[in-house]
């Protein structure tokens, strides 16, 4: 991937200013059909979702009260980690976003709302929802790009300590919801004393104090409850909240990381309109295919395209309006980039892997072990286009 | 030496194992489990079920509610505040509650009337079912008989007016008070439409009260100039009022000019009507600041030029990193056009960021 304004096939250079703001347009009108029939139906999905979710932890936590018996551990893990997933995933992502907030329900609102996740609420929602969908995939703005530790674009500089982000990424995965917690506490600017100090250290007690009642939850008092059964209740839990790390970084990797994916280089947003903002959420993320338990378990971030789309639509809807966004991506002649989770999870580490080099070495020497990049060469070459 | 230990009480016990139930439901509540499978219990949020929905005109319902363990007798005359969804939306409206203080059930009711466009009128009147949970408030309002009732009532009401004052009246002839002297004057544009035409008159033939009813619609509407000419001593009742402003402010205006304007007490059924213009002052209640907003600048703007520190994002309308209460008052969606009012108590929150002034609005930072 390299930015957009360097490539010389730039994939936008056949849109007019005048096809874009029709874009922006007709994206409007696709929200603003949602926005008009949100209604009963929306509100009793995610009800259900979070009424289900809360009765399969209750029920997990029940059976691992037996977790000494090896059915039931995994029973009981099983259930606990799909609990969680729901509950970071399909729930709290999507509710932060203020995508239910037109409910007036004060229990299932943006302000309100808290997570299963070592990140605080207020934290994340500043530097997701405010930094990463505002400045989506523009360089040396969304940190999301990498989060910081690792280079996935040709346009981000190498250093010595990108040859061991393979590594780095796979750790991270599976301690995700650390990972997150430092990420959105900025740890990076605070070592390099970019950071207000006083901000730094409020923050970083309030991140140590979830970071705890958290462990607490899982690792102590939930365990000590099950008496005969506390270590495996322990072992449950850490498993469980592993399985849960796992898959939301795979399912979050696919979101910005796999090949088709733009991206934008800093000037390039100076004066942007409400249409190229569009053009820019729509060739910067990718979707995952699949059944319907994939989109639920992704939290619908399946359909990554929409959601960068509209972020603050109910979730439940972006498979409704996929199609229909779809078939705006053909008639612009853009390309809707979207594949099986297998597939992209690979794209995406195979970019990780492969960006751990410099570009020299990583386009010479790679794709002769098999390391190759979708995109055709050419776009390599400098210059701006159009 | 003498040492002194102190035994944990029921409550300092009832505290702590309150306090380990949290630390093991963190970020949630217990209590948010407990309202899956108990949302009436006690200690949770004031909540209520739907329990029947009976017929009284052709546009007007009575609702039975059995409220939550939390919820505290009323005084009849008083209304409650209920928070119902509709189309997924939380709507909160005030009803005056017209059940029986006594019920061996502890059950509520409201009683309702289908005004044109009314999103919750219509709603209950046409569309609530049993089973249906409501959010409640405890019940509020001074629209009361005192605990020494005079001996001489008047209750002048019109249309859906008459939903307090039978909940008095109900209370009255059935409690211990004796109702020596109470004439009530009711007004609707015919009989039928009379709610608890049937209950009222039955009172009337018990000689309980003396009903006076007036059809507008054949009749013509209540001069109030010309009350004294079916009710003689007008001046020496105390006198209780419902119903739509013209007539409230005609009574006012009446008893006072006669000087006996603390004899009467009135409840009107709406605030003041929201004016929807563009622009308008905006009151910034936690700050003490006010603006005057223009109808095409955002809240967002209008609060940092005022020098209100208002929390803000991407001010585009996407991260809701701007979001506020907006207390009472009316906003413009800058980006659809589309207006949102709020009243006192909505819990409405609004993104500044894309919401522009149409109307005076109170903003909660």
């Amino acid at each position: 991937m390299t930015a957009l304004q360097r490539k010389l096939d730039n994939p936008v250079a056949h849109l007019t200013e005048a096809d874009i703001e029709n874009l922006g347009a007709e994206l409007d009108a696709i929200r603003a059909h949602v926005i008009a029939s949100r209604g009963e139906r929306d509100a009793a999905y995610i009800r259900n979702v979070i009424d289900g979710q809360r009765k399969l932890e209750l029920a997990s936590r029940a059976i691992l009260l037996f977790s000494l018996f090896p059915p039931a551990w995994i029973a009981g893990t099983a259930g606990l980690a799909v609990s969680k997933i729901i509950d970071n995933m399909e729930i709290g992502h999507n509710v932060m976003h203020g995508q239910w907030d037109w409910m007036r329900d004060p229990k299932i609102h943006s302000t309100t709302w808290e997570w299963d996740s070592a990140s605080p609420a207020a934290m994340w929602k500043h530097s997701h929802n405010e930094l990463h969908h505002t400045y989506t995939n523009v360089l040396g703005k969304d940190r999301d790009l990498g989060y910081g530790i690792m280079r996935v674009d040709e346009d981000q500089q190498w250093t010595v300590f990108n040859l061991v982000q393979p590594l780095t990424n796979f750790i991270n995965a599976c301690v995700f919801q650390y990972g997150i917690a430092a990420y959105d506490l900025q740890i990076g600017r605070y070592l390099k004393g970019k950071a207000d100090k006083v901000e730094f250290r409020r923050q970083g007690k309030e991140v140590a104090a979830k970071v705890g009642r958290q462990a607490l939850k899982d690792y102590v008092l939930h365990p000590l409850l099950s008496g005969p059964s506390a270590v495996t209740t322990f072992t449950a839990n850490l498993t469980a909240n592993l399985i849960r790390n796992l898959w939301t970084h795979s399912v979050i990797m696919c979101g910005h990381f796999p090949d088709g994916v733009q991206t934008y280089e800093k000037t390039s947003i100076d004066g942007e309109t409400r249409g190229q903002w569009y053009l820019r959420q729509m060739l910067g993320s990718a979707n995952i295919s699949g059944g319907q338990w994939l989109h639920f378990m992704t939290g619908n971030l399946s359909f990554q395209i929409e959601h960068h789309l509209f972020p603050d639509l109910p979730s439940n809807r972006y498979q409704e309006i996929a199609p229909k966004v779809a078939e705006l991506f053909e008639r612009y002649g853009l390309t809707y980039t979207s594949g099986p989770l297998p597939q992209q999870v690979a794209s995406a580490w195979m970019k990780v892997v492969r960006l751990s080099l410099p570009n020299a070495l990583a386009t010479r020497r790679l794709p002769r072990l098999g390391l190759r990049r979708a995109s055709s060469p050419a776009t390599r070459q400098l210059g701006k286009a159009a | 030496m003498t040492t002194t230990t102190v035994r944990p009480t029921a409550n300092g016990l009832r505290r702590r194992v309150l306090e380990l139930a949290e630390r093991m439901t963190t970020p949630l509540l217990p209590g948010d489990y407990l309202d899956l499978v108990a949302p009436l219990r006690s200690g949770a949020p004031l909540r209520g079920r739907i329990t029947a929905v009976h017929p009284e005109t052709r546009d007007s319902v009575t609702v039975m509610i059995k409220p939550g363990s939390g919820w505290q007798p009323h005084i009849p005359g008083q209304y409650v505040r209920v928070g119902i969804d509709i189309d997924g939306v939380r709507q909160w409206r005030t009803y005056s509650l017209t059940s029986h203080t006594d019920r061996p059930d502890g059950h509520i009711s409201i009683t309702v009337k289908a005004i044109p466009n009314g999103t919750v009128s219509n709603y209950l009147v046409h569309r609530a079912t049993v089973g249906t949970l409501l959010q409640l408030d405890q019940a509020a309002g001074d629209f009361v008989l005192p605990t020494s009732v005079p001996g001489k009532l008047l209750f002048v009401t019109a249309g859906s007016g008459i939903t307090p004052v039978i909940g008095i009246l109900r209370n009255l002839v059935d409690g211990t008070h004796a109702v020596t002297d109470a004439v009530v004057v009711h007004c609707a544009p015919t009989s039928e439409d009379v709610i608890f035409g049937g209950e009222l008159r039955r009172l009337a033939a018990h000689g309980l009260i003396r009903l006076i009813e007036i059809n507008t619609a054949s009749d013509g509407r209540l001069d109030v100039a010309r009350l004294h000419e079916v009710v003689d001593d007008l001046t020496e009742r105390h006198t209780w009022a419902c119903g739509p402003a013209g007539l409230l402010d005609a009574l006012q205006r009446r008893w006072a000019e006669q000087g006996v304007g603390a004899r009467l007490h009135t409840e009107r059924f709406r605030a003041d009507v929201l004016t929807t213009g563009d622009g308008g002052t905006v009151t910034f209640t936690k700050s003490g600041a006010t603006a005057e907003a223009t109808g095409d600048k955002t809240l967002l703007d209008t609060g940092e030029a005022a020098g209100v520190l208002m929390p803000s994002g991407c001010r585009m309308g996407v991260c809701f990193g701007c979001a506020v209460p907006l207390r009472k008052g009316v906003v413009r969606d800058v980006r659809t056009g589309d207006v949102t009012s709020a009243a006192e108590g909505d819990g409405l929150v609004i993104q500044t960021c894309i919401s522009a002034a149409a109307g005076a609005c109170d903003i909660d930072i």
